[in-house]
């Protein structure tokens, strides 16, 4: 017998006489805000995590991104991302030993969770390939006004999970040394996130 | 490579020797202090958070019960999304199938990122025999590594282990095994995790293979979800071509939308913070992104055992978050490394004898003794276990299991003992009063010598960690830790 077909066995003879139906009573969910104090408490909680938090306009965006980008650094930009970077190279599939040549990256992002301050990348057009919001140091990450939702079921509803999904909560970080908090192992060390309105 | 808990003393003795070791009491009492406090600032903040813990608690339930369904479902899903599925029935067939992979692809090392489910079949050690390094790549899991030692907590394997330490480790063994650490490298946590950032990005960019497990698995959908905070685990899931991902089939999530309570509630649970830095979602293979060639190992290993337990099922509810590590007064004082498996804790102590069986080893039989059944386990689990319920449960088999013994175990007992010390203080109080006697009850029961070759302390292990140093008994010859190494884990010491 398949060890597939042992286990399976195991599982039935396990259960059997168990009642299969686990009813399971729907989540709770966070107060509908006003969308204006969604998107402050999205920005509220997004420092929380020592990330840095800018608002501007549309209009204001490329300024507000050339200040953000460190001086110097070698930026890569996903194909589809709508904003002007000057001196930008923009993925098209490069490796990860060059990707380790850039020293920052700016993308955009599918959806920002007010509750948790939490930007989720789909990958899709603006955001790239997973790897390049990985290796860079410095992430600046765009996120639309419109794209903040309240707590993580809305955020459920919206993203599809055929999609590989990256949920980003403030730099990487680590706690593994007597607890103390240190920001960045592997993942950007810093993180800049830019709310423009939408 | 890490060792294994193979030959672990009986968590009495364990627990004594390690109550000996006052770093390690000191660092468990800073660790599961501070992460108790974060996780109640957080948790405070949910007005709706006992409503969510049922939720959660219903879509695991939802899933163990009609497991078999579900676990078809997820093949399905996931073959149809480009995953290969297969299936290992115990720690061995699982082992195989990964080295099988890995070998294919003709590497000699794997990067990997921290898996309980990898770490309980022995994962490195089964690859190291093929001849294939596994790197951890998670910070606490290179400090274990590294250091030739066992992780001691779910979810701060090195919480055991001191920046001085941490240093030492990095300085004498970077360097073996790749980029070595700065010269100038000092104490300071940014400066450690600096090291750690270039010594394993080396790693990183050149994998080929990379090895994962996952917090959750949906069926519904064929997508795996791996939580983290340091970026490795992206690392891991994104730079390799080849990803081999070990899943217990316990970690089953019926539908998409069923993520949704755990999410919320494992992070703030786990590290108090609202949500962790990283969650990584795939469905299978994603062209042009990522792994190409991407394997699920589903894993039984003792799983349907503690399933057909009709008491003891919830315990496969567990999302591994640790609170109820952080809230036992059994934990903070004796550690993980007591507990001798990879679950430690009061839900080590359910898990283990549920997956092992009731009855396998001492060791196994101790385990649902180490509890004083105070409840705070219960109010802290996010997916509602009654570990408490569990942990009676089990002793009564324990006892059952005995019934025919000439004399009482002496693990038995001498637990039985040890939990009654620990439900209150003024039971301690006169514990430590009666400790010569209880003394005489312990060597009357035939320990002679402790791990460490240390003569019996003579004093119940609550009663001299509660009331501080003066009582403590004369250090060890030699520390847990170093009596670890030494004897290789206890394997290479002569215990009757
Ligand atoms: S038993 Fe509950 S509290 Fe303990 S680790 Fe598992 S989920 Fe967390």
């Amino acid at each position: 017998m398949s060890a597939r077909e042992e286990i399976l066995g195991r599982v039935r003879a396990a259960l059997a006489g168990v009642d299969p139906s686990g009813p399971v009573p729907p989540a709770p969910r966070v107060p509908v805000t006003d969308p204006a104090d969604l998107v402050n408490l999205f920005a509220d909680r997004v420092a929380d995590y020592r990330a840095v938090v800018e608002r501007c306009t549309a209009v204001e965006l490329p300024e507000r991104l050339a200040a953000a980008l460190p001086p110097g650094a070698r930026v890569v930009i996903a194909p589809g991302l709508g904003v002007t970077v000057p001196g930008a190279v923009v993925d098209d599939g490069l490796t990860a030993l060059e990707l380790d040549q850039f020293g920052a990256v700016v993308t955009a992002a599918r959806v920002g969770i007010a509750e948790t301050g939490t930007i989720v990348l789909d990958h899709g057009p603006g955001q790239g390939r997973r790897v390049i919001s990985l290796i860079p140091d410095h992430h600046v990450c765009l996120v639309r006004t419109d794209q903040v939702v309240a707590d993580v079921p809305d955020a459920i509803e919206l993203l599809d999970p055929a999609r590989p999904l990256t949920w980003i909560s403030g730099p990487s970080a680590t706690s593994d040394i007597e607890l103390d908090r240190v920001e960045g192992v592997h993942g950007p060390r810093v993180l800049d996130v830019i709310v423009v309105e939408a | 490579m890490s060792g294994t808990f193979v030959g672990m003393p009986a968590f009495p003795e364990a627990a004594r020797a390690a109550l000996g070791d006052t770093q390690l009491r000191h660092n468990l009492a800073h660790a599961t202090a501070t992460i108790r406090d974060r996780r109640a600032r957080v948790v405070a903040e949910v007005p709706a958070w006992e409503e969510l813990r049922l939720v959660g608690a219903a879509v695991k339930e939802s899933a163990l019960v009609d497991l078999e369904r579900h676990l078809l479902r997820l093949e399905e899903t996931l073959t149809a999304n480009g995953a290969v599925v297969h299936w290992a029935g115990d720690a061995a067939e699982a082992n195989a199938i990964v080295a099988r992979i890995a070998r294919g692809h003709g590497v000699d090392e794997v990067v990997k990122v921290k898996s309980m489910a990898t770490q309980e079949i022995g994962l490195n050690e089964a690859l190291a025999e093929q001849g294939i390094a596994a790197w951890e790549t998670d910070l606490a899991e290179l400090i274990v590594q590294l250091g030739n030692d066992l992780p001691s907590h779910i979810l701060v394997p090195a919480i055991h282990r001191n920046r001085a330490e941490i240093r030492e480790i990095f300085r004498d063994r970077m360097g073996e095994v790749g980029r070595a650490a700065p010269e100038d490298l000092s104490d300071e946590p940014a400066m450690l995790a600096g090291a750690a950032r270039l010594h394993l990005r080396e790693k990183f960019l050149r994998a080929k293979v990379a090895v994962s497990g996952a917090n959750f698995a949906v069926a519904e959908t064929g997508t795996l979800v791996v939580v983290e905070s340091e970026g490795n685990g992206r690392m891991c899931l994104t730079l390799p071509e080849v990803l081999i991902s070990v899943v217990g089939i316990e970690k089953v999530v019926p539908t998409w939308a069923g993520l949704d309570p755990l999410l919320r509630l494992l992070p703030r649970s786990s590290t108090g913070e609202r949500m962790n830095p990283y969650t990584s979602t795939w469905s299978g293979v994603t062209p042009g992104d990522g792994p190409q060639e991407v394997h699920v190992v589903l894993l039984d290993n003792g799983r349907t055992r503690a399933l057909a337990d009709d008491v003891g099922r919830q315990a496969l509810r567990c999302i591994r978050c640790s609170a109820c590590l952080n809230v036992c007064p059994v934990y903070e004082r004796v550690g993980g490394h007591a507990y001798g498996s990879v679950y430690p804790g009061p839900i080590g102590a359910i898990l283990n004898p549920l997956m092992r069986g009731v009855g396998s080893d001492a060791q196994v039989d101790s385990l649902p003794y180490a509890s004083s059944l105070c409840g705070a386990c219960f109010e802290v689990c996010p997916v509602r276990i009654d570990i408490p319920q569990v942990l009676v449960h089990l002793r009564s088999r324990v006892v059952d299991g005995h019934r025919g013994d000439p004399v009482p175990k002496a693990e038995a007992v001498a637990m039985r003992a040890t939990a009654w010390a620990f439900t209150d203080a003024r039971r301690l109080a006169l514990a430590e009063r009666a400790s010569s006697m209880a003394g005489r009850v312990l060597s009357r029961l035939g320990r002679s010598t402790l791990p460490g070759g240390r003569a019996t302390a003579g004093r119940l292990p609550g009663a001299s960690a509660w009331t501080n140093a003066r009582d403590l008994p004369a250090p060890p010859r030699e520390s847990f830790r170093a009596w670890w190494r030494r004897t290789d884990g206890g394997r290479g010491q002569d215990r009757s």
